[in-house]
């Protein structure tokens, strides 16, 4: 019982009338590396949203370190130890990388409230140390997001999880705009991750990746959790049937009253 | 601890190669613009724009024309470098030039002196309550606080009703005008005490000058090695990443618009000390003058980018441009007409330059 890091409870997140997220019930135990995949729209990105305290749910538990948790925003559930790698990548287009990693937690040299003076060196010292641990390569750090490759973007919000200690990682679809040797990096990263015995939350479309990588398949479709699969008991073939909803799940399958 | 020309790693870090900073830019076109009419004085009217054209040796430059343009220039200054953080945080201030008319209103009825020439000063209308002669700090306070209810309204309206903030401020730009027609029940208010004038008078008739310039290098530092700055840009440039990344947006927004307000109060405060005198027309327009000074500083309307420094560029480009079409005797109306297309002109260009780094990308 004591080796569950996150755990959800009836998980839910409605949008007016959209029903993005419903009833999800899910574990992730202590160094457990688990692919969240489905369809476009399946809801993979709302449930991480609800997690990281981005959005506030319509209902539901989550616990996270043994502990019922509510985050009020993004920051809350950093500093309770969860960094995301949004799909979105939430990066500042007109500002460094250095910048970009600290933004919202900025390393300072003298605390004025928010007119605090910025620690430059420190931050740019940490980003480099950060980048060499991942072994993200980007030419130049004090070039500006605006003037980086898709590519290069998502290097930038990889390492930004990787350069905090943190409790759990979450990362949504971290390899998507990435080509060959980029994502053979962030696969590393990962690796690196579970050698770490860091629990992660792989968000993510690619089959071999996927199988490559975790412990765990959940597969989401329609705003419901319709499986969860260990890597070993199934296949690409069977994992697909549950995306595309030819096969369910019996444990998940809709009560009558839902 | 690291070496900095190679970082940590092998990874490169190179501080010389910069990008050629769009302030540079900007410096070009002051001295073209300069030039141009220096060239045009001296074909037209045989008379030099910079230069004492009685050729004194004691006294190179033109100190008079100087000192018009820089002495109008720090005022609407003053209103431009909070409504650069405003632009830079993506957002508009139309309610600068109403603010600086209702502070300069009832700053001034509190700066009031007791007589004039032996008699009861006509213009105080705090006489009954005895409210004349009082010491700087209440009129000072009094204006400030005017700046900082009327930016604070502002920022609580564009961060928590999410009203466009082109429209919020457009508001506050009427509004506020209003308050200054109250106020003034259509009598300009005069005769302050001699402390109050020197706000606007001191240095030997430089202080606007001195407030603009320290305040400019004051808000330069902070946009560049605060927190705040760091933060102003963030969201400039994406809000939403901005709030992902755990920054309390809102609060922020309130923050920069309420400071907004209170350099516009300060900018009232020096101009009704500098004229002596405080009426409800006071800084009509000056809004569109600011943005004018900041987009022609080369600060992006579309936000994130920009400095305080682009700005005093900025501001000396529209001085150069004003006291040159004095200078040539070319109409008021003209300068109006030209001050509009110089604001569309920056915006253009800085249109023109943000597809060209985009299609970069
Ligand atoms: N802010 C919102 N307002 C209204 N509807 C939303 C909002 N965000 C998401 N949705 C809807 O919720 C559903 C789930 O979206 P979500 O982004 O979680 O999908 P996803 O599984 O991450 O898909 P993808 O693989 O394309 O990233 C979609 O139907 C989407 O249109
Ligand atoms: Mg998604």
């Amino acid at each position: 019982m004591n080796d569950v890091i996150l755990e959800t409870h009836d998980l839910t997140k409605h949008y007016g009338g959209v029903f993005a997220l419903e009833a999800a019930d899910f574990t992730l135990q202590k160094g457990e590396h688990v692919a969240v995949m489905g369809d476009n729209g399946a809801g993979k990105s709302t449930f991480v949203r609800q997690i990281t305290g981005v959005e506030q749910p319509t209902r539901g538990k989550i616990i996270f370190d043994q502990q019922e948790v509510s985050f009020d925003g993004p920051l809350a559930a950093r500093e309770a130890g969860i960094e995301t790698v949004f799909q979105t990548l939430a990066l500042a287009d007109d500002l460094d990388v250095p910048d970009n990693l600290f933004l919202g937690r900025e390393m300072l040299k003298l605390k004025l409230g928010p007119f605090s003076i910025l620690d430059y060196k420190g931050m740019r010292d940490a980003t480099l140390r950060g980048l060499e641990k991942t072994g993200v390569k980007i030419p130049n750090i004090k070039n500006t997001i605006r003037n980086m490759s898709g590519g290069q973007r998502q290097c930038v919000a990889i390492a930004r999880t990787a350069t905090f200690h943190s409790k759990l990682t979450i990362m949504d679809e971290p390899t998507a705009a990435l080509g060959v040797q980029e994502t053979a990096q962030v696969e590393n990263i990962i690796r690196t991750l579970k050698e770490n015995g860091e629990p992660l939350i792989l968000v993510s479309h690619n089959m071999r990746q996927v199988f490559d990588l975790v412990d765990r398949i959940v597969v989401f479709r329609r705003g419901r959790i319709v499986a969860n699969l260990k890597k070993e008991e199934t296949d690409g073939q069977d994992v697909v049937a549950y995306i595309t909803g030819a096969k369910t799940d019996p444990a998940y399958e809709l009560k009558e009253d839902d | 601890m690291a070496d900095s020309k190679h970082g940590i790693g092998g990874l490169k870090y190179d501080t010389s190669k910069r990008h050629w900073p769009n302030e540079a830019n900007v410096f070009i076109a002051l001295i073209l613009i300069v030039l141009v009419f220096e060239g045009l004085g001296l074909f037209t009217q045989g008379n030099s724009f910079l230069f004492d054209s009685k050729g004194r040796f004691d006294s190179i430059f033109n100190e008079q024309r100087l000192k018009i343009i820089i002495l109008q220039v720090s005022i609407v200054g003053i209103i431009a470098i909070g409504v650069t953080q405003v632009i830079i945080l993506g957002g508009i201030d139309l309610s600068s030039g109403s603010i600086v008319g209702a502070t300069a209103m009832i700053a001034m009825s509190f700066a009031q002196v007791a007589e004039v020439n032996g008699s009861p000063n006509p213009k105080a209308i705090f006489l009954e309550q005895g409210w004349v002669d009082l010491p700087l700090i209440i009129p000072l306070i009094i204006g400030l606080f005017c700046g900082i209810i009327a930016g604070g309204i502002n920022g609580l309206l564009i961060a928590y009703t999410r009203i466009p903030p082109f429209i919020a401020t457009l508001g506050m730009m009427v509004t506020g005008r209003g308050v200054a027609k109250w106020w003034s029940k259509g009598r300009p208010i005069s005769f302050p005490t001699e402390d109050f004038t020197l706000i606007g008078n001191g240095f030997g008739g430089w202080m606007p000058v001195v407030i603009f310039i320290s305040l400019a290098i004051l808000f330069f530092l902070i946009l560049k090695f605060t927190v705040y700055g760091k933060h102003t840009y963030a969201i400039g440039s994406n809000e939403e990443a901005a709030r992902m990344s755990g920054i309390d947006v809102n609060r922020h927004k309130v923050l920069v618009y309420t400071i907004a307000g209170i350099l516009a109060a300060l900018a009232a405060l020096v101009l009704s000390s500098k004229n002596l005198t405080a009426q409800s027309g006071m800084g009509v327009m000056y809004e569109l003058d600011a943005i004018a000074m900041t987009v022609i500083g080369g600060v992006s309307l579309s936000g994130g980018r920009g400095s305080i420094f682009g700005t005093v560029l900025g501001s000396l480009i529209f001085g150069v441009i004003i006291s040159g079409f004095t200078f040539l005797r070319l109409d008021a109306y003209y300068q109006e007409m030209v001050k509009g297309i110089i604001i569309v002109g920056a915006v253009v260009l800085d249109q023109w330059r943000q597809r060209r780094v985009a299609s970069r990308a």
